[in-house]
């Protein structure tokens, strides 16, 4: 069976990209959004979660379980599971990838946590902060590079499993890549893939500049 | 409720369990060619990860090659190898060894490789120097040192990198139903092709619990390769939540395996 042998297709057929600048332009940004709304509830179940197992520490070994279960689970599994309740919508690639971010974003929180030094507790605690004041005027600013870095890897991650969402008429970029090899054309799949990369390279960046602004203090740390 | 008793109902069919789309055929497929693709990977990346994490050099090659790996989207490069080498049946002795189609493979194994190679220099490279003075002390030469120190020690780490990959394979391998080849994801694809949801469901469902199995196996594989003090170790640490954590955490018991949490240098440095 030869399905799509090699053609000697041209890496890129310039002409196609020109006439196709719109839906280029529509599908990247079809790809923010699903990455975007994914990581934005993934922070917003993650947070809460990780200071519940901060704060109660039976209650780590569990959410991490759970989390990690999830993150096992095969993303083209996952959306292909929801389809029979979630159908074509957004949110059947958008509830998948965020339960990707959970264990990731979780694990990162605690790790921030825990890094704040006990000298740093004491030090608060003697300055009158106590529970919840210390741990969002203290804990939580200190933890702040450990939790964009987990962003950073759960952004990078979603960036490249987005595409697999093509299958189910989701995926941004990944409509092209599918597209392109469906045709035996091999224009849509190479500008799609480097897409996919630039976009990967740029949002980390971003995110290490928005930690750069964040944390001040770590950068006159580092000059002195 | 009837949508399950379906699915239920699907798996309960014994035209489903035999034959060269059955359930044991495929999930064969499927776990034959995760393995080889694993073993491989393994084969090629734990040298290269214990040679610079011996020598404590290429640091900033070992970080950045997992962050490449994870932006790069598996299905295009699934798809560039398709159209690269062609979907033929692969030789005889490929076959054998459970290699079905070598376009998969070759992706599976580029993969899997990244994962292992970061983790095992992170392991490696971060092992107490002090440890390995004591090992020379000791009168051990450079290969017994990378043998009884470096790798026992580094093994959390490895094994780590072992199961982060192994889970990303077996999860990848499904997408080869994509490109015309066997595995479990042929219920996923035919099924929503041909809108047979309870295919699809069933599929589903099948790799998921194939994975969870892979990523409880390896964990109690695990259990067994990292030394007794270690696991320990490992536990008193977790405790004392005053120390600064880890910059490459080992995995804790129960929790699934995961790339080192800091990517410690951006994609574009």
């Amino acid at each position: 069976m030869l399905l799509a042998a090699y053609d000697g297709n041209t890496l890129v057929d310039w002409s196609w990209v020109n006439d196709h600048t719109t839906e280029i332009w529509q599908r990247v940004q079809e790809h923010l959004q699903l990455v975007g709304w994914s990581l934005l509830w993934g922070v917003v179940l993650a947070l809460p979660l990780a200071l519940l197992a901060h704060r109660y520490r039976h209650l780590r070994g569990p959410a991490l379980s759970v989390t990690g279960i999830l993150y096992t689970i095969p993303s083209i599994a996952a959306f292909s599971l929801l389809l029979p309740y979630t159908g074509l919508s957004q949110n059947t690639a958008i509830i998948p990838l965020t339960a990707y971010t959970l264990l990731i974003l979780v694990r990162n929180v605690l790790a921030g946590l825990d890094g704040v030094s006990g000298d740093v507790l004491e030090a608060a605690e003697g300055m009158g902060y106590s529970g919840s004041r210390r741990l969002f005027s203290v804990e939580l600013p200190l933890a702040v590079p450990s939790i964009i870095a987990g962003l950073r890897i759960a952004a990078v991650t979603l960036i490249g499993l987005v595409p697999v969402a093509a299958l189910v008429g989701q995926g941004g970029l990944g409509t092209f890549m599918l597209d392109g090899f469906n045709r035996d054309f091999q224009t849509p799949l190479t500008v799609a893939t480097v897409l996919v990369v630039a976009i990967a390279v740029i949002v980390d960046a971003l995110l290490l500049l928005v930690q750069r602004l964040a944390t001040p203090w770590n950068r006159r740390m580092a000059r002195a | 409720m009837s949508f399950l008793q379906s699915t239920l109902d699907w798996f309960d069919n014994g035209d489903h369990w035999s034959g060269p789309e059955g359930i044991p055929h495929l999930l064969w497929q499927h776990v034959q060619i995760s393995f080889i693709a694993v073993f491989v990977a393994v084969v090629i990346a734990l040298p290269i990860g214990l040679f610079f994490g011996h020598h404590r050099r290429g640091g900033f090659f070992a970080i950045n090659l997992a962050n490449i790996g994870r932006a790069l989207p598996a299905l295009a490069l699934l798809l560039f190898a398709v159209r690269q080498f062609g979907v033929g049946d692969p030789p005889q002795w490929m076959q054998t060894v459970g290699i079905g189609s070598i376009p998969t493979f070759l992706v599976l194994v580029a993969l899997a490789i990244p994962p292992m190679v970061t983790n095992t220099y992170a392991g490696v490279s971060g092992i107490d120097p002090e440890a390995l003075d004591a090992a020379r002390g000791m009168g051990m030469s450079g290969g017994q040192l990378l043998r009884r120190v470096e790798m026992p020690l580094a093994s959390p780490l490895i094994m780590a990198g072992i199961r982060t990959s192994a889970v990303a394979v077996v999860a990848t391998a499904t997408l080869a139903a994509i490109v015309g080849w066997g595995g479990l994801g042929r219920y996923i694809y035919d099924g929503s092709r041909v809108h047979d949801y309870e295919r699809l469901f069933a599929g589903a469902l099948l790799v998921a619990l194939l994975a969870i199995a892979v990523e409880l196996s390896l964990a109690a594989v695990q259990h067994f390769v990292v030394p007794r003090g270690l696991r320990v170790a490992e536990r008193s640490e977790d405790r004392d939540s005053s120390k600064p954590a880890p910059t490459s955490p080992g995995i804790a018991p129960g929790v699934v395996a995961m790339p080192p949490v800091k990517p410690d240098t951006t994609l574009t440095a």
